[in-house]
């Protein structure tokens, strides 16, 4: 066993990946109870309220994190609430911007400036998460463009954080999610849900028993469930059967893995 | 704005560049790792000098704002340490963002970790669902037994020794489970790469063969 090429399982993986994105196969997705909490959070804020969407995440991460963006940004638009984005990752800012035009002005025919703003980025972290919390014009003077902040109509009534319904995290990593609840969250006392990655998922399972957390979607099955519930469906739904079918894989080769690794111990002297 | 086609195209290949790293080490490999750190430090240069530098220091600075010196200087102290004769300038700087950020970690761990989650887990032991009963129960013997497990001032004999292994009962789950999601979340990115080159890469074209 320990002679086989580690390629032969790349190719595995590969094809049982592949197979099911070209002949899907439609496994059901059960929304749980994380993902669920957070889509009635955001449904519970009123309409025409404005949000804080605070996209933390880089290409690296976009599979799993794109797609519940895109789900949260539709169902904060279809309420026609006003969408507040901004980045504290570095290449977070055409991210933002790819899901704020597509969800905010293509399909539902909002205005940038108007509707929503694209903040860009701010280096700083914890520093910039407290500074937004107490000024969002003092961090961000300027949005993406260079547009200085005060002339737009999205930002007027939008001082702080504390006049947001509410903030919506999507986070790959540090900063994001845990600084959010430690900096803002707890702070402010601000109704925040967070997306992330399904590797930082764990972490915050805490945030989410205690309270301080309104929702969770975990990685790309969490990111299907939340396309169920908008009833948009996207590239995480259409990822979830070869999800499926890899973790089924690793399953079987863990499985084989011990069953070789007792039965060489015992042929061992 | 160079065309949709060409950028996808250029994607399209330095994905199968990086992926063919499985294979074996190759120069198209090299290339495309290389060409990477490359354009990220160029990127974040450009990033921070258009949306931090010029909106944040620059403009009010010239518009009157003389408190920003401040930071400005202790911005420029940072490079200091270039020189081997004032390198010490640079400690400064160095010295106030540790401060800043030790103290805002501190604060942030005891109101949103430390104070809220011992709040969260005062649990009623008793109810009015079997399931919320159980549930609580597992939480509270979880955390206990876990909690156990890092007490090292007494030797692990006994109910202290029983009850740190029930601890490491539960923290294999716990890894277990940060496994699982880990499996997630490196297959996401590998379905991820595959539908770019499946679907968005030939729809750059107007080939929509995949539905």
């Amino acid at each position: 066993m320990e002679k086989i090429d580690r390629r032969y399982i790349f190719l595995a993986i590969l094809l049982l990946v592949l197979v099911p994105l070209l002949v899907p196969i439609g496994l059901p997705i059960r929304v749980s109870r994380e993902v669920q909490s957070g889509y009635d959070a955001v449904a519970e804020i009123p309409d025409g309220s404005t949000a804080y969407f605070a996209a933390d995440y880089d290409p690296a991460t976009m599979p799993e994190l794109h797609p519940m963006a895109l789900a949260a940004l539709d169902q904060l638009f279809s309420k026609n609430c006003k969408v507040i984005g901004a980045c504290l990752w570095p290449a977070g800012p055409p991210l933002l911007e790819d899901a704020l035009r597509r969800i905010g002005e293509e399909r539902y025919g909002k205005k940038y400036g108007v509707d929503f703003v694209n903040l860009g980025y701010k280096p700083g972290n914890e520093v910039a998460m407290v500074s937004v919390g107490r000024s969002i014009r003092a961090t961000f003077p300027t949005d993406f463009y260079g547009t200085p902040v005060e002339s737009l109509e999205v930002m007027r009534g939008a001082a702080s954080l504390t006049d947001m319904a509410i903030l919506v995290n999507i986070s790959a990593g540090y900063p994001g999610t845990k600084e959010w609840v430690q900096q803002v969250q707890s702070r402010y006392h601000v109704t925040m849900v967070a997306g992330c990655t399904a590797v930082s998922t764990p972490e915050y399972y805490p945030y989410f028993q205690s309270g301080q957390l309104s929702g969770l979607i975990g990685g790309m099955a969490g990111a299907a469930e939340y396309e169920k519930l908008v009833g948009k469906l996207g590239t995480a739904t259409r990822g979830m059967d070869a999800q499926s079918l890899g973790h089924l894989a690793i399953i079987a080769f863990i499985v084989l893995g011990n069953v070789l690794y007792f039965a060489t111990k015992k042929k061992a002297p | 704005m160079l065309p949709a086609p060409f950028l996808n195209t250029m994607a399209a290949l330095l994905t199968i560049a990086i992926f063919s790293f499985l294979y074996k080490d190759n120069p198209f490999y090299k290339f495309a790792e290389y060409l990477f750190v490359g354009i990220a430090a160029g990127y974040i240069v450009a990033l921070e000098y258009h949306n931090v530098i010029v909106p944040n220091l620059w403009r009010p600075l010239v518009g009157g704002d003389l408190n920003l010196l401040v930071p400005f200087v202790l911005g420029v102290l940072l490079f200091s340490r270039f020189t081997s004769g004032f390198g010490w300038l640079s400690r400064w700087a160095i010295g106030l963002m540790v401060g800043t950020f030790s103290g805002l970690a501190i604060i942030g761990f005891a109101q949103g970790d430390l104070v809220a989650q011992v709040q969260a887990n005062m649990l009623p032991l008793k109810t009015e669902t079997l399931l919320g009963t159980f549930s609580n129960w597992v939480i509270f013997i979880g955390l206990l037994s876990s909690l156990v497990y890092f007490f090292f001032s007494k030797e692990h004999k006994g109910a202290l020794g029983a009850s740190a292994k029930l601890g490491i009962w539960f923290l294999m789950v716990s890894f277990g489970a940060s496994y699982g999601f880990t499996v997630m979340s490196r297959f996401s990115l590998l379905i991820g790469r595959l539908l770019f080159l499946l679907v968005d890469w030939p729809a750059s074209f107007g080939l929509h063969w995949l539905h």
